[in-house]
């Protein structure tokens, strides 16, 4: 809420104070609520003071422009020429100068010059000019200049005239704190706050018309639920006009639009007491009557801004012969509103549902002063209050007749329960060691009433103003607030010792992401939520129906992710259309799999992707691109540091469709599909716009529950090892593994290590034939080998290489 | 010509040949050929039959001192050849210093990451356990437990992807609260924790929004816990992300699982308070909400609120990662250019 600082001085001693805005704006966020801008309405303009138009030419040279003879002080009068549409009827009125050397909001400067060929010594301003908006500035002004009050003093500066001298400390509210939408309230705060005496002033009506409001009108409310308290008083005869200056300049410094002298006093009620209000021309009503519906489906209704509402049965309405006149604390109707021949108004105050209006005004995007503060809340204690002091406005300012008596709907009772609160729990609470007295100033301070009941424990009442405050712990807040959270101590939780730590899973993954940073993969953390088809792509098991939002804000992401290469992949696309060649990317994070329940299976899975080469190019070394063997070297001694105990395989796959079919691998763990590796499919990579890129994916919890190897120290043999070289040329189909396989069965005990160094295809070997060359390490614990105990045992590998796989020993 | 005159004559002669010689052939040529058997000293003192029994021991001696010198100058010869040959295969050895470092693979862990681990290290040093959620959560523990019943214009502040009617995407981790509180035995003492985790919004993406970002949520119920408490655990916090010399300033706030409800400030670590660029000049820096487990939370939850009391706070890595590191757009953190990523690499 923009609230003039001027205006609170009117209730509250600030300036006898010496409490200037800007440290009353700070004491109300470090007390009660946050603080958008302080800011005067003057910031940054100067030099534009009253002036007041002697006289008025044709300019000799323009069918538009006017020669104006402008007095600027005693004694000197200056030619403006002025472009304004309304200039003609500026004879002798008080105008807003710019002189030569002004600044005006849009950071323009005034100069002293020549409008084709007519000296001009500054500018004429319409109020947008020096600053106001297009939505605040009144309408009747739209197109022209501002004239100020007659009283307007040539010279001075024009600031104090429009109430631009004034601070507006524009607070930014939470949720609960609706009774800070008024200045009943802000004034209500801040002498608590202050401990300052609170001069809230109320203007109660005397009813001069001689009709009974109750004969003129009758209020219906089938439904309290729509509208718990629903009040309204007729007034006739109002004269309709402009608002004297005082009030527009409340309206305005609070960002509302001045209109004319009763849609203004509605508008100033809401201000002070934070009661909308709403204004209906009581010629005009369909029928002497008003009452609260909920819309039917399909309903239409004109409101205010001429818009064609169609609403829906949960919309809420105010109706007269049944028919709409207003949305209910969201907007008023065309059909019923003021206007200049209204003669009779009703005046509603009411309190209508929060959360239908809330909704309302929600769905069609409707937000007004009005609606935000009934989704606050109202105070049930001030809508009559309001209503009366409105009446009293509508009296003084629009000679209207106020008919006797209010016409009442529907009523909410208003309620204060007792709170009971004991001094021990709330010092428990905030670690203070307040006493009962500061506890009770405190309360003092709020106007809140209380009885003491015992040594430690209060009764307190507090008044409906405060409609957020209901059980201990809000007083709690009210006295921590207003102690201050600065008096607070800070300390730590002295408690029995916790035990903090990680659990096997978090260990887990925190250990797969040192493991893949250490083998220089960097971590992405991508977007969860991809379109639909990105997250059905890529997944280690066939892809399931994946889940989707309900409302998706974007195309982008509609959908939960089922594998992490997708993203991955989004990444890689996103790095080569910057330049960026060489990418090492894993991913460590949840994909979802819907399997019927309510929620999906989350399960955590870790993904790599790698584009380019994984060293930076170098002076020193050749460049080496990334390929099928360094990623799954990478994935082999991740699995190595996780010491997973069972078989792990990897076989090849041709069935993804996304992947290169003679490049996939699928990891398998005792037999158990965990994974797969390999090169994107060529296809999918020039769609994307990406290189070859390499990746791999693996369900971690099948590895997290997987049988782990102990960790156990190796004896490491003293004794000198021997090796053995042998090279094999065997047919293309025969794998690594096999020969691998077989070389260990058939290896004797002192075999230790296969190491393949080799590996050739080629024009020199037969057809369908490849050759591949092994070093075997053999070595024994105990003892230092003879040559002919290694020679017995590689015979016997060779011999069942040559009869098995029908290898030819080279 | 005598034995000793014939001596001097052959060390003098040594002598020189030595310093003469230019490698190390040489010099072990020229070792034979003195010192050798069939060599001029042994012929020498082969000659020594001759002599009287009286001048025999002195020219022995001296034939003796001849040849250890001889030999001495052999050996510095040989070491200083050796030497200048070591050098001149250094020499020839040497390279350019100053050309670059063999690069090295080495993956980073994102800086996301780097802060809440940075905040899980600091809680599990205080005795927190960490709980990790569901991301796709029921309702009823996002909202419904947390005080925030339908309709709440709280939730208007947290726009929600919804999957059905009870399930949605968390919009904060903080159903973990609930969810931890309903199986932890407050008899065996308090539960605390922290539930670190991705989170979801239905925001447009920009420089400052993002529909997916993350938290940490902190939890401390138990007997006596106060909001000193929080104010203390808050300050350990900052000052262990952002600097020793920071403080921490609570101001009114409103969350519907907290009252009374904080929203905290730290010093500004750029100016420490004098106001600048990053503090937008107020010397302060908003960077958690925080506050005292509601009372409706705790009784939903299956917890006594007569006798049991708490501290929560929601903080934002996202955003601490954007103050600390001056990251001006979110979205950097999701689009994941190897060159942002590769950028928080400092360990120390």
């Amino acid at each position: 809420m923009k609230v003039s600082y001027q205006w609170l001085n009117e209730y509250l001693p600030l300036e006898e104070n010496k409490i200037e805005p800007n440290a009353l704006a700070q004491k109300l966020a470090l007390t009660s609520v946050d603080i958008n801008e302080v800011y005067s309405p003057s910031d940054g303009l100067s030099n534009i003071v009253v002036g007041q138009v002697e006289s008025i030419k044709p300019h000799p040279d323009s069918d538009h422009l006017n020669l104006c003879q402008v007095k600027i002080s005693e004694g000197a009068t200056v030619q403006i020429v002025c472009g304004a549409p309304n200039v003609s009827q500026a004879l002798g009125k008080k105008v807003i100068v710019a002189l030569a050397g002004a600044k005006l909001k849009d950071g323009t400067k005034i100069k002293r010059g020549k409008i084709r060929g007519e000296e001009s010594n500054g500018m004429l301003c319409a109020l947008q000019e020096i600053g106001f908006s297009d939505k605040i500035a009144p309408k009747a002004y739209e197109e022209g200049i501002w004239f100020l009050n007659d009283d307007a003093k040539v010279g001075d500066a024009v600031f104090s005239y429009l109430g631009m001298d004034d601070t507006i400390i524009d607070t930014d509210l939470t949720p609960n704190r609706g009774d800070m939408l008024s200045m009943y309230g802000n004034v209500n705060d801040l002498s608590a706050i202050y401990d300052l005496p609170n001069n809230f002033k109320t203007y109660d009506v005397k009813e001069n018309g001689t009709q009974k409001a109750g004969d003129l009108l009758k209020i219906t409310i089938p439904d309290p639920q729509i509208a718990p308290t629903y009040k309204a008083r007729v007034i006739k005869n109002v004269k309709l006009g402009e608002s004297p200056m005082w009030l527009q300049i409340r309206l305005w410094n609070a960002g509302i639009r001045p209109i004319n002298n009763v849609v203004d006093v509605t508008n100033y009620i809401l201000l002070k007491y934070g009661q909308p209000m709403h204004s209906y021309d009581y010629d005009r009503l369909p029928a002497h009557d008003l009452s609260v519906r909920h819309a039917h489906e399909g309903e239409k209704f004109v409101t205010l801004d001429e818009a064609e509402q169609t609403l829906q049965k949960e919309d809420i309405l105010v109706t007269s012969n049944d028919e709409p006149v207003c949305l209910a604390g969201t907007m008023g109707g065309l059909s019923t509103a003021v206007n200049d021949q209204t003669q009779n108004v009703v005046l509603e105050a009411a309190i209508f549902d929060s959360v239908m209006v809330r909704k309302q005004a929600r769905r069609l995007d409707l937000h007004s002063e009005s609606s935000m503060r009934f989704e606050r809340g109202i105070n049930p204690e001030t809508v009559e209050t309001a209503l009366n002091e409105a009446a009293y406005w509508l009296q003084q300012l629009a000679d209207g007749e106020v008919e006797q008596g209010i016409v009442t709907g529907s009523e909410k009772p208003v309620e204060s329960t007792p709170i009971t609160m004991s001094v021990n729990k709330v010092n428990a609470v905030l670690g203070t060691e307040l006493k009962l007295e500061q506890i009770e100033n405190i309360f003092d301070r709020l106007k809140f009433a209380y009885t003491q009941s015992g040594d430690d424990a209060l009764v307190v009442n507090v008044p409906a103003r405060r409609w957020d405050i209901s059980i201990a712990a809000d007083l709690n807040e009210e006295i921590a607030r207003l102690y201050g959270y600065e008096n607070i101590p800070s300390t730590l939780p002295t408690m029995t010792r916790t035990l903090g730590g990680l659990n096997p899973r978090q260990k887990f993954l925190k250990a797969t992401r040192q493991s893949l940073q250490s083998m220089g993969l960097n971590q992405a953390i991508s977007y969860s939520l991809m379109n639909e088809k990105q997250a059905q792509q890529f997944t280690i098991d066939p892809a399931v129906t994946p889940m989707q939002l309900d409302y998706p804000m974007s195309s982008d992401h509609t959908t939960a992710r089922e594998s992490i290469i997708s993203g991955l992949l989004v990444d890689v696309a996103y790095n080569t259309t910057r330049q960026v060649e060489d990418i090492a990317l894993y991913e460590q994070g949840r994909v979802f799999i819907p399997k019927g329940g309510e929620r999906p299976e989350e399960q955590e899975h870790v993904a790599g992707a790698m584009a380019g080469s994984l060293l930076a190019d170098s002076w020193h070394l050749e460049k080496r691109p990334v390929d099928f063997y360094q990623i799954k070297g990478i994935v082999e001694r991740y699995l190595h540091n996780m010491a997973i105990a069972g078989t792990i395989e990897y076989v090849a796959d041709s069935t993804r469709k996304e992947m290169h079919p003679g490049r996939t691998a699928n990891i398998l763990l005792n037999g158990k599909l965990i994974g797969f590796v390999g090169q994107i499919h060529p296809q999918f990579a020039k769609d994307l716009k990406i290189p070859a890129t390499y990746v791999f994916e693996l369900n971690l919890e099948a590895l997290m529950v997987a049988e782990k190897l102990p960790k156990q120290y190796l004896h490491i043999s003293k004794y000198p090892a021997v090796t053995r070289d042998i090279a094999l040329l065997v047919d293309e189909d025969v794998t690594n593994e096999e020969v691998v396989d077989l070389i260990y069965q058939k290896g004797g005990q002192y075999l230790k290590d296969v190491h393949l160094f080799d590996v050739y295809t080629g024009a020199k070997l037969p057809a369908g034939k490849k050759s591949l060359a092994y070093t075997l390490t053999y070595q024994a614990d105990d003892t230092t080998l003879t040559e002919d105990q290694v020679n017995d045992a590689f015979a016997r590998v060779e011999k069942h290489l040559q009869d098995v796989l029908n290898a030819e020993i080279r | 010509m005598g034995l000793r005159e014939k001596l001097e004559e052959l060390r003098q002669q040594g002598l020189n040949e030595i310093e003469n010689s230019e490698d190390l052939k040489n010099v072990n040529d020229i070792r034979v050929k003195l010192l050798g058997k069939k060599g001029p000293i042994t012929n020498v003192l082969r000659g020594m039959r001759d002599l009287t029994a009286e001048e025999r021991p002195k020219v022995g001696k001296f034939a003796n001192e001849v040849r250890d010198e001889l030999q001495r100058a052999l050996e510095d010869k040989k070491a200083s050849l050796e030497q200048a040959v070591m050098d001149a295969k250094l020499q020839s050895e040497s390279i350019d210093v100053t050309l670059p470092g063999t690069p090295v693979a080495q993956g980073q862990p994102h800086v996301i990451q780097q802060i809440i681990d940075q905040l899980v290290d600091l809680f599990i040093g205080m005795g927190y356990e960490v709980a990790v959620g569901d991301e796709v959560e029921q309702e009823e523990y996002n909202f419904e437990k947390l005080n925030l019943p339908k309709d709440h214009p709280a939730r208007d502040m947290q726009d929600t992807f919804y999957i059905t009617p009870s399930v949605l995407m968390r919009t904060q981790t903080s159903p973990m609260q609930a969810r931890m509180m309903e199986t932890h035995d407050f008899s065996k003492g308090p539960l605390k924790m922290i539930s670190p985790g991705k989170v979801y919004r239905r925001d447009t993406d920009d420089a400052t929004h993002s529909h997916q970002f993350h938290q940490v949520e902190g939890l401390v119920v138990g007997e006596h816990v106060t909001m000193a408490d929080l104010k203390g655990t808050l300050e350990v916090v900052a000052q262990n992300l952002f600097g020793d010399q920071l403080k921490v300033r609570l101001r009114p706030s409103y969350f519907p699982f907290t009252e009374p409800s904080v929203e905290a400030d730290v010093t500004c670590f750029n100016c420490l308070g004098k106001g600048c660029g990053i503090c937008k000049g107020n010397g302060w820096i908003e960077v958690l909400g925080a506050g005292m487990v509601h009372p409706n939370v705790l009784k939903m939850s299956g917890v006594d609120p007569d006798v049991y009391g708490g501290f929560a706070f929601g903080l934002g890595p996202d955003r601490f990662a954007m103050i600390k590191y001056g990251v001006e757009d979110i979205r950097d953190f999701y689009q994941n250019d190897m060159r942002f990523l590769t950028q928080f690499d400092q360990k120390g």
